[in-house]
């Protein structure tokens, strides 16, 4: 038996006193031994790592039976099936991988989480991730009570199964809420709401998530955003850190564009001073990637954040309008629950029932769906309706109106795909399969960076309307997921979550 | 009184195991656009939701899609699913979407989809071919 791991966030903290950055990947497999080849890939990668063991969506959704189903029949499974696995399979493939210098999270994205809880901690593993709000609304139809009351559970069953001297670490998903196009106070506010939840309910070590959206300026303010009011509104003795995710959206369709991206969330967590980062694997657009996809983006991503300079300065931001926004929506909703006798669980349940907390796009029933948002000229994620929410709404682009039509949804679902495609082009005119090589060479050459970072495309009309039935090629019109680009058809968006396949 | 033709009514629905929505939001405002009244049932909708939800909306077409990587094996569940109601025999079924997990097209997966009764799979993604199956429908006229 291996001593205990020292905490996730323990060992989070003490990366990051050595002035590194801890890379993260979103993997999981079915089989046991191709998910323990995929830790050990993970463990001996040229970065600081933690590992993951990303859990299938049957098991996800509360079937564990389908899962068991699926792996009986040869099927092959988008994620490790914890449950369905027994405990000693589960024990046997993190044998002399999880320890001391190697923590492992289990990923889930279940709005029960009890039962994942229970098998995780049963096989001696400490982390996870989700939220009540965040692994409810936008992956499924679970009602936000019951998810509310379930992942309450789960916190006190973490903290219950995992006594000390062990230390139970919850992440929460709230800062990556739909993936792409919500704005960053919303994504900031829940992720330190769900930090408020684990709290109250036993925990006592959490990481704040905030996934990367479409602005690098934005992107920084929310991240100095989220840790001020983490500062502001956690117990001082709550061990927390900052956890950013590449761009959870659209992907850029080619090697090089989506090294570009990964590299370019790389470099925000250095300069906005998040100390972990769950990375994305260009192939992951197309298909769950392999595990040496994954150690070869964790490296690309840990190689972009050592030669990022840390700029103190850059850690120095004024009072920005992700954070009035955010702290707007973290106030309307501690006031609902002040007086009441009752948690921040219930005075979510009721902010969203209320439309105080309303995200864009959203199809849950528990949603109010009466927010949009679009992005401005400038890149920034903004609302064009606010529905009840207690901020007002900007200006929709000009000649637009409050809501896009499918082709512009599109567009703006594709804009950072197309920004870092169009980045990559420039950069390598001959061919992008060069480009993503010169890209990765940095890990053992020269640490500097390949290209400009890329930035927004002025426009004064960001969104451009378009006819959606006659697009067959051009922005907009390829799949938006880059599976299959020459392909008009645009069925299937993306894989912009974390289930498995996913990752949301 | 004028006569207009009405697109064909479509319910848009995830499957059981996929949480992905942006596919279905996208979905829905191309239907749309293109004039089919249109439900929307959501990310992971049981089997239980999804018959519920024909006999409720009454579509003429039910459109499932999936991202997950599971959509050929939940695609089929579905599909065989409604295929043994009875009084939902009259409504056509495709599947789309990316429907493996190693983001190959399986002929054999696609075969057992339409032998089970699926009129339609866009195993390729393809909003274009489902435009084009659609617009080959018989529209009905109806009173407006």
């Amino acid at each position: 038996m291996t001593a205990p791991a020292p905490s996730l966030g323990r060992y989070v903290a003490a990366a990051a006193a050595a002035g590194g950055l801890v890379v993260q990947p979103r993997m999981g497999f079915g089989d046991p031994r191709h998910m323990r080849a995929g830790l050990v890939g993970t463990r001996d990668a040229a970065a600081v790592t933690v590992g993951t063991v990303t859990i299938d969506s049957y098991t996800r959704v509360g079937d564990p039976a389908g899962a068991r189903r699926a792996l009986a029949e040869g099927g092959a499974l988008n994620g490790y099936p914890i449950v369905s696995h027994p405990a000693a399979v589960t024990r046997s493939l993190l044998r002399g991988v999880h320890g001391p210098g190697f923590p492992v999270q289990v990923r889930h994205g279940s709005s029960h989480p009890e039962a994942i809880i229970r098998a995780l901690t049963a096989v001696g593993l400490d982390a996870t991730e989700g939220g009540p709000v965040s692994y409810c609304l936008p992956y499924g139809r679970t009602p936000l009570r019951a998810s509310v009351d379930a992942w309450a559970r789960g916190c006190e069953l973490l903290a219950e199964l995992a006594p000390p001297p062990r230390v139970p670490h919850l992440e929460t998903f709230g800062g990556c809420l739909l993936g792409q196009l919500c704005p960053p106070g919303l994504l900031v506010a829940v992720s330190l709401l769900e930090a408020l939840f684990f709290v109250e309910h036993g925990i006592r070590e959490v990481s704040l998530s905030y996934a990367q959206q479409t602005s690098p300026e934005q992107d920084r303010e929310a991240v100095a955003a989220l840790r001020r009011l983490a500062a502001e509104f956690l117990p001082p003795d709550v061990h927390r850190h900052i956890v950013l995710y590449t761009y959870m959206g659209v992907f850029p369709s080619s090697a090089a564009g989506a090294d570009l991206l990964l590299r370019a969330s790389a470099r925000l967590a250095v300069r906005s001073g998040a100390q972990r980062l769950i990375v994305k694997t260009p192939a992951e657009a197309h298909r769950i990637p392999t595990v040496a996809e994954n150690v070869r983006a964790l490296e690309s991503a840990a190689a972009a954040a050592e030669a990022e300079v840390r700029s103190p300065a850059d850690r120095l931001e004024p009072d920005s309008e992700v954070y009035a926004q955010a702290r707007t929506f973290v106030e309307a909703v501690l006031e609902l629950g002040t007086g009441t006798g009752t948690g921040i669980g219930e005075a979510l349940r009721s902010a969203f029932a209320r439309g105080y907390l309303d995200v864009p796009y959203c199809l849950h029933p528990d949603n109010a769906g009466r927010s949009r948002s679009f992005i401005d000229d400038r890149g920034r994620l903004r609302w064009s309706r606010t529905g009840a929410m207690p901020v007002a709404p900007d200006l929709a682009p000009a000649g637009t109106t409050a809501d896009l039509t499918s082709s512009q949804l599109l567009a703006a679902l594709h804009t950072m795909a197309r920004r870092f495609d169009l980045a990559a082009e420039a950069a390598a005119p001959t061919g992008t399969a060069g480009s993503a090589r010169a890209a990765h060479r940095t890990r053992s050459g020269a640490p500097t960076r390949p290209t400009a970072p890329p930035r927004p495309t002025p426009s004064p009309r960001p969104i451009a309307p378009t006819r959606p039935t006659t697009r067959t090629s051009g922005p907009g019109a390829g799949s938006p997921a880059g599976v299959r680009p020459p392909l008009p058809g645009v069925f299937t968006p993306s894989r912009t979550t974390d289930d498995g396949s996913r990752d949301a | 009184m004028a006569l207009a033709p009405a697109r064909p009514a479509v319910l848009v629905t995830g499957t059981a195991s996929d949480s992905h929505t942006w596919n279905l939001v996208l979905l829905q405002l191309f239907l749309e656009e293109l004039g089919h009244p249109v439900s929307n049932l959501g990310a992971c909708v049981t089997h239980e939701l999804l018959v519920d939800g024909c006999r409720r909306h009454r579509p003429e077409v039910v459109v499932i899609g999936s991202v997950n990587g599971h959509g050929y094996r939940d695609g089929l569940a579905a599909v065989t699913l409604l295929r043994a109601e009875p009084d939902l025999a009259g409504m056509r079924v495709v599947v789309g979407g990316k429907l493996g997990v190693d983001g190959v097209r399986s002929l054999q997966d696609r075969g057992r989809l339409l032998a089970a009764g699926c009129d339609a799979v866009f195993d390729d993604g393809s909003l274009t071919a489902l435009r084009e199956f659609l617009a080959a429908l018989p529209a009905r006229v109806v009173t407006a």
